[in-house]
Formats: C-alpha cells, sequence, structure tokens
C-alpha cells in the first residue's frame, strides 16, 4: 500500500506520521533542521525560501505552543500564515472538516497545518486532496488525537542528537502518560529507525497501551528500573483532560509514584538529558528542581522545534526527503 | 570546446587573483572576504591567507535564496553561513569559484544583504566561463574561458576537508 505521504516517486510530500519514514528521510530532516538553526540567530531572522506561499494553521484543539512555533517557522521562511480557530469558526456553525478544506484550497492555500482532536483527520485531509487531484497542497500533521505527532518526534529525535551525537547504544525512557501521547508514539517509531539501543516506557498500568510492546519497547511500571542507566529521560504531560474514567487516583499519588526528582534520576546516567513536551505540570510528572536544573533541554526543545518546522515545510514544499 | 586537455593551475590562479586584490586591501583595510560555498570559500581563505593583513573570511551558502527552489527543492548539504563580523558599512569582496549564470551571485547579494548593508561589494571570481542570464559582471578574474552549456567546470580539493589541500579543476561532459 502506498504511504500516504509519499508521492508516486516516494518523495515525501506531506508529513503525516514518524511512522514509516525511512532512516534516510529521516536524517535528511535533522539535517536540514541544523541548517535552519543558524536563520533564528541572525538580524534578520528570514530567508526568502516560501515567500508567496500561504499556510493555513487549521487548529481544531487548542495548542498555543505547537501553533506558535508552526507560525514562526512559516514567517522565517517568508510565507504568510493564516491562523485559523476552528473551534469558533465555520465549523462550529457546522461546516465539514473537507468543505473547510474546500474552501481553503479556493483561497490558493499552499500548506495545512493541521490540529485534531480525533486521529486520522490529517489523513482524511491528504486522501481528499489526493482525490481531487491537488497534489500541489501540503499536508503537516500537528497532532492529531493519540495517533501522531511528528514534528514534535522529529524535534525531539533533533534535541536527542544535539546533546548525544548519535542514537546508536542511547538508552530512552519515556515516563508517565503513555496511553493519551501522541509524542510517545512519535517519539518511538523515530527512535525504533534511528537506532536506539534500547526504548522503555514506564507508567502505571492504567496508562500504558496493552499493545504497546509490539511496538518494540520495554514496559517499566517501576520508575527507577525504567530509568536505570538512561541517556535521555523524556517526561510526559499527565493529560487528564482526556482522562475519562478513573485511571489514576489522584495526580500526588502519581507524582509520588512517577514523578521525575533528582533523588530518582540518579538511577539514569550521570549525563542523561531530561526532556518534557510541554506544557509541563510542576510538582505531576517532573519536580521544579529537575525543570530548572542544567540536565533539562526543555526550553532547547522549543528553540530547536522552530528550526524542525522550518525544516519540515521546505522540504515538503521543494519537493520532498 | 576549446582545447582543455590540460587545464590551467587553480593554485597559481588564486595567487593571480589575491595579488590583483592586494591594492584593493591597502586601500581599505577593512574590507572583509565572503566566500560562497564551496569551492568560493575555499579561496577565500587561500587568499586571506596570501594576503599580508590576513582579512577576516566568512562564507554563505545560498541554498535557502535560490531562485529555482520551486522546481529543484532544497539542497541536502545546506551549510551555516558564517558572516565574520558586522558588514554593514564594510567594503566586501565576495568570491566564488566559477562564474556562469549570475544566479548564484544574485541569489549570494541577497543573503549578504540580510546581513547587513555594505558599503561596496565587488565579486573576484576564479573562472569566468561566459554563459550570463543575468547583468553581473566580475571585477577580479583570474581565467576567463568560454565553455559550451554542456560543460561542467568544477573545483576540487584533495583532500576535501583539508584547508591546505590541493586546488585543482576538472571538466567533463554534464
Amino acid at each position: 500500500m502506498l504511504d500516504p505521504q509519499l508521492d508516486a516517486d516516494g518523495n515525501l510530500i506531506h508529513l503525516l506520521s514518524t511512522e514509516g519514514l525511512s532512516k534516510e528521510q529521516l536524517t535528511r530532516l535533522l539535517d536540514t533542521g541544523a541548517s535552519f538553526i543558524g536563520v533564528s540567530d541572525r538580524d534578520m531572522k528570514k530567508v526568502p525560501l516560501l515567500r508567496g506561499k500561504s499556510v493555513f494553521n487549521l487548529f481544531f484543539e487548542n495548542s498555543t505552543r505547537t501553533r506558535t512555533t508552526f507560525e514562526i517557522a512559516a514567517k522565517r521562511l517568508s510565507a504568510d500564515v493564516i491562523n485559523l480557530n476552528m473551534s469558533t469558526s465555520s465549523t462550529a456553525k457546522g461546516e465539514t472538516l473537507l468543505d473547510t478544506v474546500d474552501n481553503l484550497c479556493a483561497m490558493h492555500a499552499d500548506m495545512f497545518v493541521v490540529r485534531h482532536e480525533s486521529s486520522g483527520a490529517p489523513h482524511l485531509i491528504v486522501d481528499h486532496l489526493r482525490r481531487t487531484g491537488r497534489n500541489d497542497i501540503h499536508v503537516i500533521n500537528a497532532g492529531d488525537g493519540r495517533h501522531s505527532h511528528p514534528t514534535q518526534g522529529l524535534l525531539d529525535m533533533y534535541t536527542i542528537r544535539h546533546y548525544k551525537g548519535d542514537f546508536e547504544g542511547l538508552n530512552v525512557a519515556l515516563i508517565g502518560d503513555i496511553l493519551h501521547s501522541r509524542v510517545a508514539r512519535s517519539d518511538i517509531h523515530a527512535l525504533k529507525t534511528l537506532g536506539a539501543a534500547s526504548i522503555r516506557v514506564v507508567g502505571p498500568q492504567t496508562l500504558i497501551p496493552t499493545d504497546i510492546e509490539a511496538l518494540g519497547v520495554e514496559v517499566h511500571r517501576d520508575l527507577e528500573s525504567g530509568l536505570k542507566d538512561c541517556d535521555v529521560v523524556i517526561a510526559l504531560r499527565l493529560q487528564r483532560e482526556r482522562m475519562t474514567g478513573a485511571l489514576l487516583p489522584s495526580a500526588t499519588e502519581f507524582h509520588g509514584l512517577y514523578g521525575l526528582t533528582h533523588e530518582r534520576l540518579k538511577a539514569a546516567k550521570p549525563d542523561a538529558i531530561v526532556m518534557h513536551p510541554g506544557p509541563m505540570n510542576r510538582g505531576v510528572e517532573i519536580d521544579s528542581a529537575v525543570a530548572d536544573s542544567p540536565r533539562a533541554v526543555i526550553l532547547p526543545q522549543v528553540t530547536f522545534g522552530i528550526a524542525m518546522r522550518m525544516a519540515v515545510m521546505s522540504v515538503l514544499a521543494g519537493g520532498g526527503a | 570546446m576549446p582545447d582543455l586537455k590540460k587545464l590551467p593551475d587553480a593554485e597559481q590562479q588564486i595567487m593571480a587573483l589575491a595579488e590583483s586584490l592586494r591594492p584593493v586591501f591597502e586601500r581599505a583595510p577593512e574590507t572583509v572576504l565572503i566566500g560562497v560555498f564551496t569551492g568560493g570559500v575555499w579561496i577565500a581563505e587561500r587568499i586571506s591567507q596570501l594576503l599580508p593583513s590576513h582579512p577576516p573570511v566568512g562564507s554563505v551558502d545560498i541554498s535557502f535564496y535560490r531562485d529555482d527552489f520551486s522546481e529543484r527543492g532544497l539542497s541536502p548539504n545546506v551549510q551555516p553561513t558564517t558572516v565574520p563580523l558586522d558588514i554593514a558599512g564594510k567594503p566586501v569582496i565576495l568570491v566564488d569559484d566559477v562564474l556562469y549564470t549570475g544566479r548564484t551571485t544574485r541569489a549570494a547579494l541577497n543573503e549578504l544583504f540580510d546581513y547587513g548593508r555594505p558599503s561596496t561589494v565587488q565579486l573576484a571570481v576564479l573562472a569566468d566561463r561566459g554563459g550570463r542570464q543575468l547583468p553581473i559582471a566580475a571585477d577580479f578574474c583570474a581565467w576567463r574561458v568560454s565553455l559550451p552549456e554542456n560543460a561542467n567546470l568544477v573545483l576540487t580539493r584533495t583532500p576535501v576537508d583539508d584547508p591546505k589541500g590541493q586546488l585543482t579543476w576538472s571538466l567533463d561532459d554534464a
């Protein structure tokens, strides 16, 4: 079956998931990201690559950081950016997703950045564009349901490579709410492809999907065993807004068992870095003392995220990786 | 195609180019050399060593400024642009290996101006092979040669990672 992210020649023209991307494609994207880092350091934080292109941010679900970094990335590439807050727009008046897309295509959109609470919504748009022959319009998944958040996965890989040099031999732990985390899935697929030595998911049984071992990860219920000899520790936000049942006794109890503290991080390697996709709940999944310590690379993740999103946009618009 | 079985010695051409630039740096010591990736940077570094004042060298990678991005996409190996100091108000010598269509020079000028407004920009190239598509000319040039469209004139450095590596020309049919 054709990967919907690729064109007939195998070039990446949409970014829907880190799953299915080859090591070469991932590496090419990371290398391209590295070349964009310098642009944001200049006085003139702009290059003309996407001049005249229109990028539509379609956010059906709120996200300040992701939407802002996509907006900054597109603007630093000289694109025109149109932000649509779908929760207050025509969707609320009953327009379907694909009707919205058709209307924006009629406004000559070149790229859609889509965040949706339903898994698969960006795929639906890609299928629709393909069916209607609009192959020059690109779609970037900015997070769909529990499924995927590929640009977060890419910026996490960029961060890991920046601090650790390579993926060979790395032990990486993802801690906490794996069940609701599209970031965890995106990271796991990318880490597998890039050759990390071991990938662990650590959390209470209720927050770990039952079939997760199939992705090639180790499951740990105990934080200390999960952190043992880790090079990279990724804390995930406890997504209480997505929790419908009694998955968790309380945030305090969660912190007591799985919250990252300096004491618990002693099980990891002394030079282990701590990452978090944000927004973080201090005192729940991560202690303030850890979040503010030199080993935390949470703010560099945000900076790298802009360069990675610039890289994704230019690779897609420029004919793919 | 002219008989180019024996291509000129690039190292000697660089010495000649440095010699022709010497009066510029005597007149205006604040002049900056900016090489265009990759060959232009090698040449600019070599020229800086040959001049007594060892002027600062910067580099530009024009990948983000190309006019054929929508047809050709992004180069897989974009190098970081490093403009070593504030170029605003300073004379700049832009250095490239081969001047052909002029499109690279156009892109390099655009990028340069995103770093500041130089007082003057002059172009120094090792080879001018003709075939211009834009109103651009070299101010300093070591070798003028007329080559057909299908010819590919390339400067290589051996070993490629060694700043003191041997620079040589090669010519093949594209």
